[in-house]
């Protein structure tokens, strides 16, 4: 079990937790994940180390509330125990190259982007974090990741702040020397579109880049094999050689299907979730 | 078939067949999940346990892999003292009511057994298990018990090898600590075995005997990510650790598809259903996507219980597609025998070449080819060849791939020092069951590769004893 310490909401349907899991933060490296369940009868979903704070002991985990898993963990407050959390999962992130890192984080996969971008930053490369979100009050942790990179770009559908347009279209005009440099590597993490258009804004200007894949997984350990993908024509299993991956080998359209295998199961789910929460609101 | 109730007889009756077991009607049983034998009674109990010929060299014992005084236990049965044949059985095997269930005994001790020369053996196993299941009937025994030996031992996975070696160092005095990965214990005693044969409650039944032997039990953490073996000395101040971390890397045969939706492989559809109770959704919230038709590949235990748990949880038709021929077959004869009477068809000789799927991406079929039976392989099995311009179609919906696992690499990936073979089995010492490190034993499936809980236990328990000897010297 893992005691809720503390509880931000980032967006309406995004929030921070930080968690007592001193054996996690005490292993844990950057790019590496946890699978929690916070429920009896509950799922296993793998959730990405956001940062991890050796000293206190305390991982910080970022949750967008989408299904009826993230929904209930969106329900637990400071005080409670998250029933079941065991990591860290996946290998860490390796760059290699030193120079221009470009990290960029679409909706709450912005969040990832903390510990792995300060690593960088402390390691001594130069490091841009560019995050996107529909709106300005869709940004998360601005004020954080301004701190631990050289350059924070925001980029907005609407343009209420930064950036108008898409992340790639940013990151394209970086590419173009419109910018803080042209990158040397890239580290993509968010939904699976977004990290697709970044592997073909990248692709051809062959900037190597990585990508967090997010299958779907149930122990995390390389046992049930649910999470293979395929990478450069070889099937990985993302929870053991992954959650990186090389972007321009991954076939994502084998990732997207997969990814939607339980789409009817998963609405069913969350319907009877949502009339079990309003029968309660009526007693 | 007749019954005697009470009276004990003296003399065995040398009776041919095997006083049958109970079982749930196949028709109404393949819908659920409730367990298929039932179980003897008191009664049964004592009418099997009369037929053992009480012979002066007792050969059924050099059958069982953890070398239970089968005739002693038989014979408490016989005279009716069932807690003598309880304390008999355990002193032997941590885990009765678990092996009374799921051993293969046709092949270990059964097979031994003298009666079987003439006729069919002594049920050993149902024996085994109705003692198991008289003692969980009875209030709990004493209170926990304390170590008595001030070194402590780290057990690496809490499947049958890690329980009863763990059962066993606590008796022997050592403070004992189980590291599980999931989130409850059992290793694939509970993730793999499905309710209908092993049912949890009994599981949970039997890891509660161990705690009350003292052993302590910690979910969730994985040794080789969470915390390091060498933490485990260095940071932990464990003077010995026991590696029970099975095999749990399931194998697929590479052939094109097998990435389609709706293919499995073995451990993830049983993982879904015995671990999560898919077959619950959506009361529980993991799902289990299954069709009217589903294909397991492999003929072993594995594949019966998968093939088995398709039809319970709504599956039409459940197929076992194997390459070679019923004799070959891996599967126990129980498993075999009850998958056929509860509707399972079986396509001996047909091996599948590739995972047909819709233009979304979804399985349709299977694509086979037929095979004959060659000369003998490697594994002394005749030698499967196909038969060219044999192909066909089995129309289906998924497919679960049941051919194998091999031990999980992930605590080799992150210890220096500790040698593995080239299928990734742990190597270790034949007698000591010491690794190349120090102070790190090992056994069950992480050093054989994938084989039966009862060998596990049997690793488990000699293990245990050279630890002991290893810690005292």
């Amino acid at each position: 079990m893992a005691k809720i310490l503390e509880k931000r909401s980032l967006t309406p349907v995004t929030k921070l937790f930080r968690v007592e899991a001193p054996l996690v933060a005490a292993a844990a490296r950057p790019g590496q994940f946890v699978i929690v369940r916070v429920r009896e009868g509950g799922e296993r979903i793998p959730l990405t180390i956001a940062d991890y704070d050796r000293d206190n002991g305390t991982l910080t985990i970022v949750v967008q509330e989408v299904g009826t898993t993230t929904r209930h963990m969106g329900a637990l407050e400071v005080g409670d125990d998250i029933l079941d959390l065991v990591g860290p999962l996946g290998m860490a992130l390796e760059i290699p190259a030193e120079g221009h890192v470009v990290g960029i984080g679409g909706g709450f996969g912005a969040a990832a982007l903390l510990c792995l971008m300060r690593e960088l930053s402390a390691r001594g490369d130069r490091t841009t974090i560019i995050i996107g979100a529909r709106e300005e009050g869709l940004l998360i942790l601005i004020d954080e990741l301004a701190e631990i990179c050289d350059n924070l770009e925001l980029c907005t559908d609407d343009g209420s702040a930064g950036f108008k347009g898409f992340v790639t279209e940013r990151l394209a005009q970086l590419i173009d020397g419109d910018g803080p440099g042209i990158p040397d590597s890239v580290v993509a993490i968010g939904p699976m579109p977004m990290m697709r258009a970044v592997t073909e804004t990248t692709r051809d200007a062959g900037i190597p880049t990585l990508v967090s894949l997010d299958p779907l997984m149930i122990d995390g350990t390389g046992m049930c094999g649910g999470c293979r993908v395929t990478v450069n024509n070889e099937v990985k299993f993302a929870c053991v050689d992954g959650p990186f991956f090389d972007a321009h080998q991954v076939d994502f359209e084998e990732a997207v299907r997969r990814n939607k295998m339980y789409v009817r199961q998963e609405q069913e789910s969350k319907e009877r979730a949502e009339c079990r929460s309003l029968a309660v609101g009526q007693d | 078939m007749p019954f005697t109730g009470g009276g004990t007889r003296l003399m065995p009756l040398k009776r041919v067949d095997k006083t049958p077991m109970p079982e749930r009607d196949a028709v109404l049983r393949s819908h659920d999940f409730v367990e298929v034998n039932e179980g003897y009674n008191i009664a049964r109990a004592r009418f099997e346990a009369e037929r053992c010929l009480r012979c002066q060299d007792p050969v059924c014992i050099d059958g069982c892999p953890v070398q239970i005084p089968i005739p002693d236990f038989v014979h408490s049965i016989a005279a009716g003292d069932m807690a003598g044949a309880a304390k008999i059985l355990r002193s032997a095997n941590p885990l009765p009511a678990i092996c009374g269930r799921v051993c293969p005994q046709e092949s270990q001790c059964e097979e031994q057994c003298s009666l079987g020369t003439r006729f069919i053996p002594v049920a050993i196993g149902y024996l085994e298990r109705f003692v198991a299941d008289w003692e969980m009937s009875q209030p709990a025994g004493e209170e926990p018990a304390q170590p008595t030996r001030p070194e402590k031992v780290a057990v690496i996975g809490s499947g049958p090898a890690g329980l009863v070696c763990a059962g066993e160092l606590a008796r022997l005095g050592h403070p004992v600590t189980i590291y599980e990965g999931l989130h409850a214990p059992g290793g694939v005693l509970r993730y793999g075995i499905p309710e209908f044969r092993l049912p949890k409650e009994v599981l949970d039944w039997e890891i509660d005997q161990l705690k009350r032997l003292g052993v302590e039990i910690v979910c969730n953490v994985i040794i080789g990510k969470t915390v390091s073996l060498d933490d485990l000395f260095d940071e932990m101040g464990y003077a010995a650790v026991f590696v029970g971390t099975g095999a749990g890397l399931p194998q697929f045969m590479g052939i094109p598809g097998e990435n389609l939706n709706g293919v499995y492989s073995a451990n993830e559809f049983l993982t879904r259903v015995n671990l999560m109770h898919a077959n619950d959704f959506p009361n529980a919230d993991t799902p289990v996507m299954v069709g009217k038709s589903v294909a397991v590949i492999g003929a072993g235990n594995t594949a019966m219980d998968t093939v088995r748990t398709a039809l319970r949880v709504g599956a039409e038709r459940g197929l076992i597609v194997y390459r070679r021929s019923d004799k070959e077959m891996t599967a126990r004869v129980e498993e075999h025998h009850h998958a056929i009477e509860e509707g399972v068809e079986f396509h001996w000789l047909t091996n599948p070449v590739e995972v047909l799927g819709d233009e979304d991406g979804w399985v349709t079929g299977l694509k086979c080819i037929s095979m004959e039976l060659g000369e003998p392989d490697e594994s002394g099995r005749a030698r499967p060849v196909p038969i060219e311009g044999s192909e066909f179609v089995i129309p289906v919906d998924n497919v679960v791939l049941s051919i194998g696992n091999r031990p999980n690499p992930l605590l080799l990936q992150t210890t220096m020092g500790l040698k593995s073979n080239k299928w990734g089995c742990l190597v270790v010492e034949d007698e000591s069951a010491q690794t190349s490190l120090r102070h790190v034993f090992a056994g069950g499936d992480a050093v054989t590769g994938a084989a039966t809980v009862i060998l596990a236990a049997g690793a488990g328990k000699s293990a245990a004893a050279a630890i002991h000897e290893d810690l005292c010297e």
